[in-house]
């Protein structure tokens, strides 16, 4: 890695993705206030009345509007932001199906955090999951560093001619967004050249398009197949983007993330900020002479599921910790990853923890791994 | 990405659209286009339009036209709006055009926010008192006694007052208008495109199977809703009512047609009892005191 002497700033998670926000120079935000992602928003509101960011900031009345005003600009050609989380995600549901389908480039910061009812405020994945087939690339930060970059790389990603999608940044609520870390932060000149302005437009005065029409079957189900081949290019591009980000930055990026896993025999699939949790039950296994390893999901849509399947072949055992649950069927990311190995006889073991903010340390996942090497983990355990 | 184009300009609605036989909104459209001129995008929500703008095969507008989920579309030219004025535009204009059931009902609180916000924007409300797109489905917006596949006794409660509501809001410009009365509703149009900020206009927009009356008759339904008072044509340029074209002369109950006229012409109104034709009666007496009140002497 390149040691590079850059400037550092101590910032919440929340006012890191405002910074590369700002850095990003959209021209058009539109946030509605929801804990725990509200202090990023008016970190956002006081950079444009500074004049620190020159964009319009739309203050709408709800997430459905944020959601359709940054898609209404994003259509008229200008680079946009919003954010929200959780109940807001949900509210903001009907408009980010609107915006993935049409494919326009938005870039969307998501603090996770649980769902009502019951009412809670803290982090699990839930809201995030749940638009896992918005087409919508969707990617999780795993501390306030990994946000900040991943935002900048969202924009880059999400503008590129070869994919033109959405791309929704989800980082774990107050976990993340309100943890004060050392961010390395990029020169605003070199934001600019890795970040070129926005070619996309929709609107043309000289040559007028229907956007969003109604499509006969034979188009509609055309359209989703367009979409599914953006998709898979995507995986490509955020590749080739992460590169040459870590040329500037000298943070390396992948879509996965592989942690001692390499000659692991089991190995933790985690996403998120508790992956930082697992990699130090990792060393301490480790250092108790097990070969264990992690593997972090940093992209979740689209999945990297050949990446998955080569990083995994030759472990022993595997066990997904979810912060998200599909009722009925189980652990979310479960089940993502048994697909991915399908045909491999890989025993994946899924643990459902933290739901609800419910403390998760690296204590629980040393445990989950003893009891995996001893035989005694069931194929589905709840950390209650 | 669903895109359509049109080869064809001329500033008006292509024949041969979707639209029922004897619907006026490609007349209402029509007229609208016209006086935005070429440099004007529509934004509009699911409803009957929907379909009439086409489908993936084409289109017949001749200016680019944004389509919307039910409840987005003032939200989404907010957002068209700010993003050609950010990038110098400043002579285009942005325009919804939308139902009674997007604007009162599902689409309420984004019309309310863009109003309070006072938006660049032109909000034009074609008012079929029904949502017709699913089949004639009540909206806060069909009159009282008015039959619909939701309230097939007859709606119990009265229409929702929109442009006295968004007059509240003290934006700009409101006004009401109606197809039979084609240089008011012009003018109308073209008055609220020299205003910046939030400018509303509601039309009344008789449909043929909704309001269960024959496709050639819409022109006449339009007009004697505004000749017996049902429909008052007025317009409130920041904050200053005015009575506008021939329902000036409707201030004095003796030049209304009787109400009866207007209902007797449509299914919809055929099940009234006297009492309840009585009720509407009184109804459009107190409308009338109550633009009395709004008139400066
Ligand atoms: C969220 C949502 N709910 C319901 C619908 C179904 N829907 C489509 S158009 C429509 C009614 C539209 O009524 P209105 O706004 O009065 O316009 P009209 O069809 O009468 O022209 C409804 C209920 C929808 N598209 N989206
Ligand atoms: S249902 Fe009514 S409003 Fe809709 S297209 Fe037909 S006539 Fe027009």
């Amino acid at each position: 890695m390149q040691v590079l002497k850059r400037k550092s700033l101590a910032l919440v998670g929340n006012h890191a993705v405002a910074y590369a926000v700002k850095q990003a120079k959209p021209q058009v935000l539109s946030v509605f206030p929801i804990t725990p992602q509200t202090t990023m928003l008016e970190k956002l509101a006081e950079y444009v009345s500074k004049g620190e960011l020159k964009a319009e900031m739309i203050r709408v009345e709800s997430e459905h509007s944020a959601m359709a005003a940054v898609y209404g600009a994003a259509v008229a050609g200008s680079r946009v932001f919003t954010a929200t989380s959780s109940q807001g995600l949900l509210y903001m549901t009907e408009m980010i199906y609107w915006a993935g389908g049409q494919r326009v480039p938005i870039v969307a910061a998501i603090a996770t955090r649980a769902l009502a009812e019951p009412w809670t405020i803290w982090d699990d994945h839930q809201d995030f999951i749940s638009k896992r087939d918005a087409i919508w690339i969707q990617m999780m930060a795993e501390n306030v560093q990994e946000a900040y970059d991943m935002t900048l790389q969202a924009f880059k990603i999400s503008e590129d001619q070869r994919v033109i999608m959405p791309v929704m940044m989800g980082f774990d609520g107050f976990i993340l967004t309100h943890t004060m870390e050392r961010v390395e932060v990029l020169e605003d000149s070199e934001v600019d050249s890795f970040l070129p302005p926005r070619q996309f437009n929709l609107i043309d005065f000289s040559d007028p398009v229907g956007v969003g029409p109604i499509a006969t079957p034979d188009e509609y189900i055309k359209i989703r197949y367009e979409a599914k081949k953006a998709m898979e290019r995507s995986k490509d591009v955020i590749r080739d983007i992460m590169k040459e980000y870590e040329k500037i930055s000298g943070r390396k990026y992948d879509l996965v993330e592989c942690y001692k896993c390499e000659d692991a025999d089991y190995v933790i699939v985690s996403m998120g900020a508790w992956s930082s949790d697992g990699k130090v039950a990792v060393d301490r296994l480790r250092n108790n002479g097990e070969k264990v390893g992690l593997l972090k999901i940093r992209v979740f849509r689209p999945f990297p599921k050949e990446e998955i399947r080569e990083k995994l072949k030759d472990v022993k055992a595997v066990v997904t910790f979810d912060r998200a649950y599909s009722f009925g069927s189980g652990g979310i990311l479960a089940n993502e990853i048994k697909s991915a190995l399908y045909g491999n006889n890989i025993p994946v073991h899924s643990v459902i923890a933290g739901l609800g903010g419910k403390d998760v340390r690296p204590l629980h996942f040393q445990n989950v791994i003893e009891d995996l090497i001893s035989g005694k983990l069931e194929e589905e355990r709840w950390i209650l | 990405m669903s895109l359509i184009t049109n080869p064809r300009r001329i500033p008006k609605l292509y024949r041969g659209n979707a639209a029922c036989p004897g619907c006026p909104i490609p007349k209402e459209l029509d007229i609208l286009i016209e006086e935005l001129g070429e440099k004007a995008v529509l934004v509009v929500p699911a409803s009957c339009t929907t379909v009439i703008m086409g489908d993936t095969t084409g289109m017949p507008s001749t200016i680019p036209v944004v389509h919307s989920a039910f409840a987005a579309a003032s939200p989404i030219a907010s957002g068209i709006v700010r993003s050609l004025r950010m990038k110098g535009d400043n002579d285009s204009i942005v325009a919804v055009w939308a139902g009674d059931g997007g604007t009162a009902d599902i689409g309420f609180s984004a019309i309310s926010g863009s109003a309070e916000r006072n938006e660049d924007i032109l909000y034009v409300c074609y008012d079929n008192e029904a949502y017709m797109n699913t089949g004639i489905q009540r909206s806060s917006l069909t009159p009282k006694g008015a039959w619909t596949t939701t309230t097939p006794e007859g709606k119990r409660e009265f229409k929702k007052p929109m442009p006295f509501i968004m007059a509240e809001h003290k934006i700009p410009y409101v006004a009401t208008a109606s197809v039979a009365y084609p240089f008011d509703y012009q003018n109308k149009v073209k008055k609220a495109k020299q205003i910046k900020g939030f400018r509303y206009v509601h039309l009344l927009s008789p449909c043929p199977p909704g309001w269960r009356f024959d496709s050639s008759l819409t022109i006449e339904i339009a007009k004697l809703a505004v000749e017996t008072g049902i429909w008052p044509l007025f317009e409130i340029e920041n904050g200053e009512f005015r009575l506008t074209s021939i329902s000036k002369t409707l201030i004095d109950k003796k030049n209304r047609k009787p109400v009866t006229e207007y209902l007797k012409l449509q299914g919809r109104f055929s099940k009234l009892n006297e009492k309840e034709i009585k009720e509407i009666e009184d109804s459009v007496d107190e409308l009338w005191e109550e633009i009395k009140s709004y008139i400066k002497q």
